[in-house]
């Protein structure tokens, strides 16, 4: 029988599959499908410092093969999820990663050392949220502002801290290598590729805050080229993720260099979609004679 | 998860017939999920080929069965009007929070257009209901004999005159308000701030709201609502899960 596990910076995930950020709220209402634990982790809704409303609506708008979100970091603060839905997580035999967002440099330290002193397993540090005015991407897109927040992120994170970066930009790897320079502990990526759909009736936008972030399988390429990138350029673990809807492409993801992955949109099409994926994982590990699934990592063969 | 509240299944497509211009029904058929269905309720029906479920009101419920009317408004519905009895259909149920109709008080429905089918469910669990139900013209008047059926006093009125009423739905709830100690209305948002302002300091008024979603069940925070509840701080609701039905007192209807 083939093992899922893989350790990611000394933390155990009993399989390779994490909830992505901001499609899965802090659990509870996918709770009502499955015990959390048939997934190896679960990250947490983006959190920040002070509580905010996020965006008005309409946040989502369909697109071919995905979707474009703008939700606008809509969440209840750290104080809160530290107090309320922590607790609860920590009982669901999966491994936590706080997301955390911020405005300033400060935010991001403050919350992480609030962090720091809980039960949560792994940082997940958002600088590619693609959304908001301020708090985010303005961090993740100059090899200089990722050093500077990382470095000074870590100073305050006793957890180990994942860089969570944006795909919009134009050299990805440089700033993968300089998140890693300054201390990240591992790497996830990608967040979602800014985009806009036009309702044609009302002339409009159909998203409220005019554009959003494209997911689902439309991304999916982009990733997958992405992440074997930044894996032939950087030593630290990548989380990888951005439209994976099938085992197939889990598989690929790995093969391409993720050690562990992110599935989210899926979600909303078939909330049971990290147990088949899971499965059919093991599977393939199985017909492959590979014993465990950390045995993919970064084994394509480029040309 | 001693009880589910809601969850995906495979349902089989037993009825799909237009009744209306653009409009069709369904009847599909499960025999887990269709008996934990409740009055306003709705469920998120996947549609092959689109990443995103359709968020579709029940129209009725039974044991074994739900009963769904929807308008072709784009390419998911489109699809789905053109699905075949005896087709598999992947659908999450029930969702939201429904109507809340309770035992000694006196109900009016107010429904127009494609807001009209979440009624039909409430109404029955309701005494002797008034119904009022309002469309653009005679060609997309549906349910009227359903209502009466359920034994509902039922009103008609369109914006051109072709059919019952000629007027709004607002005009008949004001002259009807008599007696009434709760309207439940769906529709699109400028009939549902009228009516809201047509009940204001009278009657009890609650409302179905609609907006995009994605997951369905509360966790991907897309379908945003700002609500102010009664004795509680404004905050951002999700439409899929807090509603879709809200007291109308709650709903900032301009956003």
């Amino acid at each position: 029988m083939s093992d899922l596990k893989v350790n990611v910076c000394g933390v155990e995930f009993n399989n390779p599959l994490i909830a992505a950020s901001g499609t899965f709220g802090f659990g509870r209402e996918f709770s009502e499908f499955y015990p959390l634990s048939v997934f190896g982790g679960v990250s947490s809704k983006g959190i920040t410092l002070k509580p905010r409303l996020g965006n008005p609506a309409p946040r989502i708008a369909e697109t071919e093969s995905g979707i474009l979100n703008a939700v606008g970091l809509q969440n209840p603060g750290v104080d809160h999820f530290i107090e309320f839905d922590l607790p609860w997580l920590k009982e669901q035999n999966t491994v936590i990663i706080a997301n955390i967002a911020g405005n300033t440099v400060e935010d991001y330290c403050a919350m992480a050392e609030k962090l720091s002193d809980t039960d949560i397993d792994f940082v997940e540090m958002n600088i590619s949220c693609p959304n908001v005015k301020s708090g985010g991407v303005q961090f993740g897109t100059s090899c200089e502002s990722v050093g500077t927040i990382t470095d000074a992120v870590r100073k305050h994170c006793k957890k180990p801290l994942m860089v969570k970066l944006s795909p919009n930009v134009t050299d990805i790897v440089s700033i993968a290598k300089s998140a890693e320079f300054y201390g990240a502990d591992a790497i996830s990526m990608i967040n979602t590729l800014t985009g806009m759909r036009i309702d044609i009736n009302t002339r409009r936008p159909i998203i409220r805050n005019n554009t959003g972030g494209l997911s689902g399988a439309a991304v999916f390429p982009v990733a997958v080229r992405m992440v074997n990138q930044v894996y032939n350029a950087v030593k630290i673990p990548i989380i990888g993720m951005g439209g994976i809807s099938k085992w197939q492409d889990a598989v690929e993801m790995l093969l391409a260099g993720a050690t562990a992955l992110q599935i989210g949109t899926i979600l909303f099409n078939d909330p049971y979609a990290p147990v088949k994926i899971s499965d059919g994982i093991k599977e393939y590990l199985d017909n492959n004679h590979f014993k465990s699934v950390t045995e993919l990592t970064g084994k394509v063969q480029l040309w | 998860m001693d009880t589910i509240k809601y969850d995906t299944r495979p349902f089989k497509l037993l009825k799909n017939e237009q009744i209306a211009d653009g409009i069709f029904e369904w009847t599909v058929e499960n025999d887990e999920l269709c008996r934990l269905a409740k009055c306003g309720q709705f469920a998120n029906i996947k549609v092959p080929g689109k990443t995103l479920r359709r968020p579709i009101s029940i129209c009725d419920a039974a044991d074994t069965t739900l009963r769904f009317v929807f308008q072709v408004k784009g390419e998911g519905t489109k699809i789905m009007s053109e699905m075949k009895v005896g087709d598999t259909v992947e659908i999450l149920a029930p969702l939201g929070h429904g109507f809340t109709v309770e035992k000694g008080k006196r109900y009016c429905f107010v429904g127009g257009g494609i807001g009209v089918p979440p009624l039909l469910y409430s109404a029955k669990q309701a005494e002797n209901p008034l119904v009022i139900t309002g469309f653009r013209n005679k060609d997309l008047v549906i349910l009227q004999d359903d209502f009466k059926a359920a034994g509902a006093e039922v009103v008609l009125a369109t914006d051109d005159g072709s059919a019952g009423v000629h007027g709004f739905v607002t005009d008949v709830l004001k002259e009807r308000l008599n007696g009434i100690d709760v309207v439940c209305a769906c529709g699109p948002t400028p009939m549902l701030k009228a009516v809201a302002n047509v009940c204001r300091s009278k009657v009890e008024c609650q409302v179905s709201l609609e907006e995009r979603m994605g997951c369905g069940i509360g966790a991907c925070l897309v379908c945003a609502c700002r609500t102010k509840p009664r004795d509680g701080e404004e905050f951002m609701s999700q439409v899929c899960r807090h509603g879709p039905v809200y007291n109308a007192e709650e709903v900032f209807f301009d956003v």
